[in-house]
């Protein structure tokens, strides 16, 4: 009888919420379904640029600067690669990158905000006054400062705007756990003598995480925006390793003849932001409905 | 008493003030509109106090400000007529009904704190209404404000005018928004839990001020609160709310003397609960010399020693301020106190939490004011009573199934609700579920944080009872820390009254709340609100005789 | 006290962060002793604590030091390299300010205030796709339309000290105009965001119940708590405006010190970056001062203690 409970438990819990997402995908407003639609045909060339660009990321096809034609549907660069080709790289390089420098700020950050939050004390005070310094300093002109220092490949590229970005995830971290923190049911977990892990990820971390999905996508868009600023002006992913600002950047020139060519990423890189964008508030007024209901 | 029927008939021949008939008003939330007021007729003459009184989400806010022809942001009206001095207020235009608002209607919100603007000295406020309606000009509105606050009984009543929101405290804030609801001799002044935020002792001046205020103007009013005894010392008449209908409506006295809706007698139900006393030589808790503090600020406690006999309640009481919740944090050694000890089952506790075994954190369980906060809404019933099973007991599988199961019945819900997050559950239920978790651990000693204070009257009612049934079967200790006297009555064997830090009387329940007192208590005691309708009267005399 | 803890930060990056930047100045003549010798001419054999007292005791005068970049041909020292293009690019951010913090501020009171109108839905939208966009594209597109198709501004913004003042505000029209269309987009979000959040306070509904008019409502009651909101979001996002100006510079080949930070960066040369980022970040914690210190004077809890 017990067993049988158990067995139809967790099954019926987990239907439950697969139905209700997609109750909700059905209330959904269009900007979202535009905006999850996007987002999947993004992730999805990314994942695929291998298979669906009918170039090599590198490879010189053809003269430069060559109009729209069957053979390069977006002409070529100026050395002579195939644009398509590079736009489909690109979308798997900078959304890669992006998507590594904000889990490694999520990771440290968020990490970081955490423990000050149930430490407090001088381990708080400590980080919260360096956190303080970082955040005076802009952050793309820091960024410009440890890459000048550092060189700009890619694996600083991911340290460097993880680290910057790291900052405002700590704040945000913190300040969320500390209202969690501050409820009874954590007190309770304490009184009852658990340890520190169990606090952190069985009471905190259900509570703080819808905030910091949301946080992820907006995270994510900024940072984005940061790499491909940099690209753009020469200080982050380097050629030939394609990347849309980069792009912009190479074909500037055409633009000064009437070509629409050299915008084409910049728009790809307008249109993704624009999709998070929309998600992020779709979810926002989700999570936040759902609050008030309780 | 004659006197007063004499009143109240002459007054039921004034002319008809207002008159809302079938009014609906629905609110949005989550983009679902659903239905706060459900049809509900009031009318009110001139110079009547009608009493609005119901549980939290009862409509009666929204109710009361309806009746100045205003609905919150996010409600809107769905039907039915408000009808002010032959104004329809529904149909009137915003500008005429913004000509009402303040000058014939006013309104005196329960947050007083919140409700002041900050940027601005509380005589420019108070004034504001009356100036800028064009009642009077701005050297007889402020002469006219220093009357009433001297009419409120504010301290100061020249002087205090030139003070800001934040400089004064909230019993004086809530009489100065009085001053400020009076400055046009409003025909109607809509009152919504005016003194809920406030201490008894404090209370007391702020009813005893309105009532005063009110009858001298021949104001009508509409008083919203939850309290039934307040409401009976301040209206003529009263009607009983819940979810958003009208339950029953009657003459105070009436209604007072032989209430005929089951849901109106249970209002006070709590009152009605009382405990046979009794006490033990065996201490399971004795708290010695105990001083304590927040950093190196001022002392919270004070040289406070207390002891609870075992399977018996003790009672802590005492206004916000007074250190009965600091007690409980130095107990369950959350705070370490700066001087003397804490002594379990006649051993010395570590004074810190870290330092305790899990043996004695086992012994001594929590329960908090606000079941909302104290349960994790991420985790299910199964999870929540489940945790001190493991982790103490080191039950799992189906003996981990059967013993939640089991403490389920014990606080009288089913095994269905083993699945439920703490979001589906109403808030007697969650209280419940804080309950067995507790119970769960098999602790000696139980303590209870203000559990009742954010319930409904008649939820309260049942947690007490269940409380009290647990401690029969489980001979369990309870340090019951409260501020509501009913409750103390229904529940305690013996009381502590606490003031400012200090214990300032102990003993057995009789003895504490029977006469002498010393000051304190006493003053404690008679301001608590009681289902007699003269209560604030006598209460009145005797003080004013007393200082004569 | 944060522009110090900065200046160390700025300092000890470039202090304890590997880079051999020896061999990225030298380059072809880099070897071992060429290496020391340099080092040993721009000091660094000395103790770090030394070189930071230096250095900043030289920056308090205005003496940036001398850059690494120019001593092959002949000697410039980095003040004389910044102060030119710092004026331009205060030129360009205090023209994008005195154009976008009104419009801004207009925009956003008017959308809290008729919230969910059309005007507001419109503004809403605008702004966020605004938002989205990288500045560099925003850039672009302006430049493909209102120079190139259109004609109607010079597409590059070169100027120099000679440039007379309405040539100089021709050729600025475009980088002003990008600038400001991201910045009112940031900015009128906050706002709006402010404003509305103040409205739904208790006391704007008391003001409401009693029978005020609207407009007093605002002036009276909301504006006074208004200031402190409103002074961050101006203080937030002209920082942001000191963000956004290095990549405008970098399109409009505008000589500004954005652009100049950027070419330092890529040659090397600290002493300019971390000129430049001293620069950049004292802007910005003025700024963030600055608000703090308007959110204090105009706090009647702290104005009048009780």
């Amino acid at each position: 009888m017990a067993e049988a409970l158990t067995e139809t438990k967790v099954p019926r819990a987990r239907r439950s919420k697969v139905a209700a997402a997609i109750r909700e995908l059905k209330k959904a407003p269009w900007s979202a379904w535009f905006g999850l639609i996007v987002l999947t045909a993004y992730v999805l060339v990314a994942v695929f640029a291998g298979a669906i660009a009918p170039y090599k990321e590198a490879e010189v096809v053809g003269d430069s600067y060559m109009e729209w034609s069957a053979l390069y549907p977006l002409g070529t660069d100026q050395l002579g690669r195939d644009m398509l080709t590079r736009m489909i790289y690109a979308a798997r390089n900078s959304m890669g990158i992006a998507f590594a420098a904000t889990l490694f700020s999520f990771m440290t950050g968020g990490v970081l905000g955490i423990m000050a939050s149930i430490l407090r004390g001088w381990f708080d005070q400590a980080i919260s006054r360096f956190v303080d310094a970082l955040m005076a300093i802009p952050s793309l002109i820091f960024a410009l400062m440890m890459l000048s220092i550092l060189g700009p490949t890619a694996i600083n590229l991911i340290i460097v705007i993880g680290v910057v970005d790291a900052t405002r995830v700590f704040r945000l971290t913190r300040a969320v756990s500390m209202n969690v923190v501050s409820l009874d049911f954590v007190e309770a977990a304490r009184l009852r003598g658990e340890k520190l892990p169990w606090i952190v990820f069985r009471e905190i971390v259900p509570n703080i995480l819808p905030p910091l999905i949301t946080e992820f996508g907006l995270r994510y868009c900024f940072v984005f925006l940061t790499i491909s600023s940099l690209s753009f002006l020469g200080l982050g992913l380097q050629p030939p390793t394609a990347d849309w600002g980069l792009m912009v950047k190479e074909n500037a020139t055409l633009i000064i003849y009437g070509d629409i060519t050299p915008l084409l990423p910049a728009g790809a890189i307008a249109l993704l932001t624009v999709a998070i964008n929309f998600v992020v508030d779709w979810f926002l007024h989700k999570t936040s409905g759902l609050r008030d209901g309780q | 008493m004659g006197n007063d029927n004499l009143k109240q008939s002459t007054r039921a021949k004034g002319e008809i003030l207002l008159e809302m008939r079938g009014v609906m008003i629905e609110g949005e939330s989550d983009d679902v509109w659903h239905q706060i007021v459900k049809g509900v007729d009031i009318t009110l003459r001139r110079g009547e106090v009608l009493g609005l009184i119901g549980e939290s989400g009862a409509g009666k806010s929204t109710l009361g400000i309806a009746a100045m022809g205003f609905a919150r942001p996010g409600c809107r009206f769905n039907g039915g007529s408000v009808t002010f001095d032959g104004i329809d207020l529904l149909a009137a235009t915003d500008e005429e009904r913004r000509k009402l608002r303040g000058s014939r209607i006013s309104y005196v919100a329960q947050s007083a704190a919140a409700s002041f603007n900050p940027a601005h000295r509380l005589i420019d406020q108070t004034i504001e209404t009356a100036t800028q309606h064009g009642i009077r000009d701005t050297s007889s509105a402020v002469a006219d404000a220093k009357d009433l606050y001297g009419r409120l009984r504010l301290p100061n009543p020249t002087t205090i005018g030139s003070r800001y929101p934040h400089q004064v405290s909230g019993g004086q804030l809530q009489r100065v928004m009085t001053a400020m609801a009076m400055s046009c001799r409003p025909d109607l002044i809509i009152f919504d839990e005016p003194t809920t935020a406030l201490d008894v002792t404090t209370q007391v001046e702020v009813l005893a001020s309105i009532r005063a205020i009110v009858e001298e103007f021949n104001t009508a009013a509409i008083y919203i609160t939850h309290d039934l005894a307040v409401v009976a010392q301040m209206a003529h008449r009263i009607m009983v709310l819940r979810h958003g209908k009208l339950v029953e409506e009657a003459p105070t006295r009436e209604m007072l003397a032989e209430p005929k809706e089951a849901y109106t007698k249970s209002l006070w139900a709590v009152r009605k609960l009382a405990k046979e006393e009794s006490t033990s030589p065996d201490l399971i808790l004795k708290v010695d010399h105990i001083d304590a503090a927040y950093g190196n600020a001022v002392k919270i406690l004070d040289d406070v020693s207390i002891s609870v006999p075992r399977g018996r309640t003790v009672a802590v009481v005492g206004e916000s301020g007074s250190g009965k919740s600091t007690l409980a944090r130095v107990v369950t050694g959350l705070l370490p106190p700066s001087k003397g000890s804490v002594q379990f089952n006649g051993r010395d506790l570590p004074s810190a939490l870290a330092q305790r075994d899990k043996e004695s954190l086992r012994r001594i369980q929590m329960i908090y004011q606000s079941p909302d906060t104290a349960l994790n809404p991420r985790h299910r019933v199964y999870d929540i009573i489940g945790r001190p099973l493991t982790f103490y007991h080191n039950l799992r599988g189906k003996a981990l199934e059967a013993r939640i199961i089991d403490l389920l019945k014990m606080i009288e819900l089913d095994e269905t609700y083993i699945d439920r997050l703490p979001g589906e559950l109403s808030g007697g239920q969650k209280q419940r579920i804080c309950i067995a978790r507790a119970l769960a651990a098999e602790p000696d000693l139980i303590i209870c944080d203000e559990v009742t204070s954010a319930l409904d009257q008649i939820v309260q009612e049942e947690i007490l009872k269940l409380l009290l049934r647990l401690q029969a079967e489980f001979d369990i200790s309870y340090l019951f820390i409260t501020h509501d006297i009913a409750t103390v009555r229904a529940i305690a064997d013996e009381i502590v009254v606490m003031n400012q830090g200090k214990v300032v009387q102990q003993g057995l329940k009789t003895k504490v709340l029977s006469p002498p007192h010393p000051a304190y208590t006493e003053l404690l005691l008679s301001s608590v609100p009681e289902m007699d309708p003269d209560w604030l009267t006598n209460l009145l005399q005797k003080r004013a005789a007393k200082t004569k | 006290m944060t522009l110090f803890i900065v200046s160390i930060v700025i300092f000890s990056l470039v202090e304890w962060l590997p880079g051999d930047f020896t061999k990225a100045i030298l380059g072809q003549a880099w070897t071992p002793e060429t290496g020391a010798a340099f080092e040993r001419e721009i000091g660094l054999d000395q103790p770090p604590v030394t070189r930071y007292v230096n250095w900043i005791a030289d920056v308090a005068q205005g003496d940036f030091g001398e850059s690494f970049a120019s001593r092959v041909d002949y000697r410039r020292t980095v003040a004389e390299l910044i102060a030119p293009r710092l004026a331009n690019t205060l030129f360009l951010a205090s023209l994008t300010a005195i154009i976008a913090v009104p419009l801004a501020l207009t925009l956003g009171i008017m959308a809290a205030l008729y919230r969910n109108s059309l005007f507001d839905r419109i503004v809403n939208a605008a702004t966020l796709t605004t938002i989205s966009m990288p500045e560099f594209f925003m850039a672009y597109l302006l430049m493909l339309f209102l120079s190139v198709k259109l004609h109607w501004f010079p597409g590059l913004a070169s100027v120099d000290a000679d440039t007379p003042l309405p040539e100089r505000l021709m050729r600025c029209a475009l980088p002003t105009l990008t600038l400001t269309l991201v910045i009112v987009a940031h900015m009128m979000r906050m706002t709006r965001a402010a404003i509305i959040n103040l409205l739904a306070s208790p006391y704007i509904e008391m003001a409401r119940l009693k029978g005020l008019s609207k407009s007093r409502v605002v002036l009276r009651h909301a504006l006074p708590n208004a200031w402190a909101p409103i002074v961050n979001v101006i203080a937030f996002n002209l920082a942001y405006l000191v963000v956004g100006v290095v990549i405008v510079e970098a399109v409009f080949t505008y000589p500004g010190i954005g652009q100049l930070m950027v070419d330092a960066v890529t040659s090397r040369d600290i002493p300019v970056v971390q000129a430049c980022a001293l620069i950049f970040a004292a802007t910005y914690i003025l700024l963030n001062l600055t608000a703090d210190i308007i959110s204090i004077a105009t706090n009647p809890r702290l104005l009048h203690p009780r």
